[in-house]
């Protein structure tokens, strides 16, 4: 079921198509977005009032938006953010549901059944409508989203991590451990952790398309990045007053957001297929 | 049917989640930095009114009580008063449950009608250029956000072929399917890769199942076959599934009013947060949690009366 | 005169490690009211074989060769239209495992029914009322109220009952059997065998009853077949073939039955597996695993020898290494 370390290495032996498509796609929008400032034709927030809202030519390759800035270069630099609420986004749920699953799994008790019932409250609540409303007490801004995920992001780690220690901590392995005399906390994160963290891991994979989504949805909203800073949520809302004469404004930031969530998404299918794991 | 007795007592059980929400409602607007009467009132703050503020919310009071001031206050029904509709807070709010609720049911007929025929088709012709493609749709459909689905099937079909209104709510019941159809669409696309997925998965494994080879030793027509027995315990896990999802559809369809303009609570809910209206999204907010729990419950009664494996 | 007749069948998959021979040209009969059984170990063939008299093969990777007479028609060169009019209606079918294969969430009632709907044309409300009439024959206790009772409601004997009740609704001439009471406890299957005999002894029901079980061959059937790597072994009457097996692979078979003359002695075994049916011996597939096997037995295909009228073995060394009469 889940992956030890000899049969992670054994398994990792034949690579599945979808982990080297789902991450070499990945990999581009990381060249991408490292590679900016040299890749990128324009200035993202340079403005050419003589130059608005023209369609795809020879000199701004997808165009340009009512302020005349070259929608490519916002685009890759978008990648910076967007990428970025990818990354960052799963980090803090993560560390934190991780480590919460971990002890309420293992101690069980009041604490997990205290952990049970704040699991329950908080997926009573719509996800986007609570980061929502966090945002909105934090004020706008990306500091504020990730805030926002980590409060409320870290309870799918939690179930995940939770209940595959209350399945590992009766294994052999554990009595082994502890007949040895080592501490909880030593068996908790040396003995198994690394046993039960593989779902975890593809779930982050999966999760960070999520957080990609959610996030341009927030500045599209404008909660979330704000102007003059190009990210692809925002440029699609300023460009909605234009989508009648001006379709490139709106769609070539979605494809983008659609092109790197569907990397993450065949990376996080391919791993969890390499690994033999289903959620 | 003592199987449906836990209809009566599962709202005692819901008791906790329903004083956690509050909890977390409570704690979203109190986390707000400055004076709280200042927020509610906004510019037109007196002494005297933020002396009456106090008063009634208990703000000089330690926050503990402060939170029994806010319970008592919400089974009475009094949520406050919107500072930019200068009405109470529950009438305000009232007033636009009805589009969501409608935009609501809208998408999930479409979604359930177009996973059931995505689903259904990719199951059928497992393995062939349908089914892939299907199959390619549910990946990519994962990472397509709704506010851009909705803005580019706004740019086709409403500016474009001009079939669809652009925004607003319509005035009569079928102005009302109009005008909706583009929003509910958008959100049934979103949510279709997931119910599509799961609902092919359930009937690949219900096809192979031994009840269906039994069936088909009786002879019996293939439709009688799909539709009486694989489609039927296909649909269990499914609705299942529509039941855990409801918050990401509640989350679809704010973003999706926001988008067409559509006078529901979601845009209410983001109108009021850049009006600093706090008191509106603290009731929007609480609401939409407790339409995820009715929901929830609803699903779980759905589901009894489906299964009759089930012992709740 | 022949319900069934089954000439040289033969069924191959199609793998991707090359074709596969499940069942290799068997050839067995059974009149009216005649219960055949046919045993063998898991991967004999024996499901498979009956499942393709019926075409109820999964997957579509498998080609069916030979002829299976049943009423005068090849049911191999049957559309699947017709098959399907055959199957539930003039062929019954029941299986090992009831509690998964009758559909949980349907009435056990309507389940009975179905066959009665679909193949004879009843209304819903009529043929409930037959579906009572067929679980109070099969002997389910208060049938007019255990109708309307969902399969997780009955026990592992019921929902066999149950099954057997939809299988025998529209009075089928055949019934296949396949390993019916493996599943249930040991004082369930006598009931569940004794109930076979008497819709045989009722209607002159002709039942081929799949298993591997000598006990149930011996407490229920008129004729056997012994299949092994799917072929058939031997092929006798029932009392014969106890008496006197003709064939090494029968007589292991009888010797590996746990009995209570032979407490306390170590249990007698056949050496060896069964081999891969991708690449099977040459000859007779029984030899590699056999005690008296010779060089003769490793060539040429070993067909069925008439060693009486009631009695056929495929071994070759027969006359000298089987018991004398």
């Amino acid at each position: 079921m889940s992956a030890s370390g000899i049969a992670l290495r054994r398994r990792l032996g034949a690579l599945s198509p979808l982990i080297y498509v789902g991450g070499g796609i990945c990999l581009f929008w990381a060249v991408l977005a490292l590679a900016a400032p040299w890749i990128s034709p324009y200035d993202p927030i340079a403005q050419d009032l003589a130059a608005t809202l023209q369609p795809p030519n020879a000199a701004h390759l997808l165009g340009t938006d009512n302020f005349g800035r070259d929608v490519l270069s916002r685009i890759v630099w978008g990648t910076r953010l967007d990428l970025q609420m990818g990354v960052l986004g799963v980090l803090f749920p993560f560390i934190i549901g991780t480590t919460i699953g971990a002890l309420s799994g293992y101690f069980g008790g009041f604490v997990d059944m205290l952990l049970m019932r704040l699991l329950d409250v908080t997926i009573s609540f719509p996800f986007f409508v609570l980061i929502i409303a966090i945002v909105a007490t934090l004020g706008p801004g990306l500091i504020s989203f990730y805030i926002a995920l980590a409060l409320v992001g870290w309870v799918s780690y939690a179930r995940l991590i939770r209940s595959r220690f209350i399945v590992l901590k009766h294994a052999d392995f554990v009595m082994a451990a502890r007949s040895l005399g080592y501490r909880h906390l030593r068996i908790i994160f040396h003995h198994i952790l690394p046993n039960a963290i593989m779902p975890a891991v593809v779930f982050c994979v999966s999760d960070a398309v999520i957080d990609i989504v959610l996030g341009s949805s927030l500045s599209y909203l404008g909660l979330g990045i704000q102007p003059p800073t190009a990210e692809w949520g925002l440029m699609i809302a300023e460009s909605q007053t234009f989508i009648a004469t001006a379709w490139w404004i709106a769609t070539f930031p979605g494809l983008a957001i659609v092109l790197l969530a569907v990397g993450f998404s065949l990376l996080a299918d391919g791993i969890a297929e390499q690994l033999g794991i289903r959620d | 049917m003592h199987r449906f007795n836990f209809v009566l007592y599962r709202p005692i059980q819901l008791i906790p989640v329903l004083i956690g929400i509050s909890i977390v409602t409570f704690v979203l607007i109190h986390a707000i930095p400055g004076d709280p009467a200042r927020l509610l009132l906004g510019a037109k703050a007196t002494p005297e009114a933020i002396a009456a503020i106090h008063g009634k919310y208990g703000l000089d009071r330690p926050v503990a009580i402060q939170y029994f001031y806010f319970v008592a206050n919400l089974i009475r029904g009094e949520l406050g008063l919107s500072i930019i509709y200068r009405a109470p807070v529950l009438l305000v709010v009232v007033d636009r449950i009805l589009p969501t609720l409608f935009l609501l049911i809208y998408a999930v007929m479409l979604a359930v009608i177009l996973s059931v025929v995505l689903g259904s088709t990719a199951a059928a012709y497992r393995g062939r250029p349908a089914d892939q493609a299907i199959r390619l749709f549910s990946t990519v459909g994962l990472g397509l956000p709704a506010f851009w689905l909705g803005i580019i099937l706004m740019m086709v079909l409403s500016i474009g072929f001009g079939w669809f209104p652009v925004s607003g709510y319509g005035d009569d019941f079928l102005d009302r399917l109009h005008h909706l159809f583009l929003p509910a669409f958008t959100v049934a696309l979103a949510m279709a890769p997931v119910l599509t997925r799961n609902l092919r998965a359930s009937l690949i494994a219900e096809s192979t199942a031994d009840y269906v080879s039994a069936a088909k030793a009786k002879g019996l027509p293939r439709h009688v076959i799909f539709f009486h027995h694989i489609f039927r315990n296909s649909l269990i896990p499914t609705i299942n599934l529509l039941g855990v999802n409801v918050g990401w559809l509640i989350g679809g369809t704010v973003v999706v009013e926001a988008v067409f303009s559509v006078p529901g609570l979601g845009s209410l809910l983001v109108s009021s947060i850049f009006a600093r209206d706090y008191l509106v999204v603290q009731a929007v907010t609480l609401i939409l949690a407790l339409g995820v729990v009715a929901t929830n419950f609803l699903v779980d009664i759905v589901t009894v009366a489906l299964d009759p494996r089930i012992q709740p | 005169m022949a319900v069934l007749d089954v000439a040289d069948l033969s069924v191959e998959f199609a793998t991707a490690k090359g074709p596969l021979r499940a069942v290799d040209q068997i050839s067995f009969g059974l009149a009216e009211g005649e219960v055949l059984g046919i045993v063998g170990e898991s991967g004999s063939g024996k499901t498979v074989a009956c499942r393709s008299i019926l075409r109820l093969l999964p997957g579509e990777r498998a080609s069916i060769s030979g002829k299976v007479l049943f009423e005068g028609r090849d049911l191999l060169q049957l559309a699947e239209p017709s098959m399907r009019e055959l199957r539930g209606s003039r062929i019954g079918m029941i299986f090992q495992n009831p509690s998964t294969h009758l559909d949980p969430l349907m009435t056990v009632g309507r389940q009975v029914a179905e066959p009665l709907i679909y193949h004879q044309g009843l209304s819903a409300s009529e043929a409930r009322k037959k579906a009572v009439e067929l679980l109070r024959l099969v002997g389910i206790p208060d049938p007019k109220r255990n109708a309307d009772a969902f399969p997780h409601q009955f026990s592992g004997g019921m929902r066999q009952r149950a099954m057997i009740a939809g299988a025998v609704a529209c009075e089928p001439r055949l019934l296949i059997a396949d390993e019916p009471t493996t599943a249930l406890d040991v004082t369930v299957q006598a009931q569940i065998l004794r109930l076979l005999l008497e819709l045989r002894d009722r209607t002159g029901l002709a039942i081929i009853l799949i298993t591997h079980d000598l006990g149930v061959v011996a407490a229920t059937c008129d004729n056997v077949a012994v299949m092994y790597a799917g072929r058939i072994m031997e092929r006798a009457a029932k009392a014969e073939l106890l008496r006197r097996p003709l064939h090494p692979y029968t007589e292991g078979l009888m010797r590996s039955r746990p009995t209570a003359a032979g407490r306390g002695r170590e249990l007698h075994t056949i050496e060896g597996q069964l081999p891969p049916l991708g690449d099977p011996p040459r000859g007779c597939r029984f030899h590699p695993r056999c005690i008296h096997a010779q060089a003769r037995c490793q060539t040429g295909a070993v067909a069925l020898e008439a060693a009486s009228s009631t009695h056929s073995t495929a071994c070759l060394r027969w006359r000298e290494v089987m018991a004398p009469a």
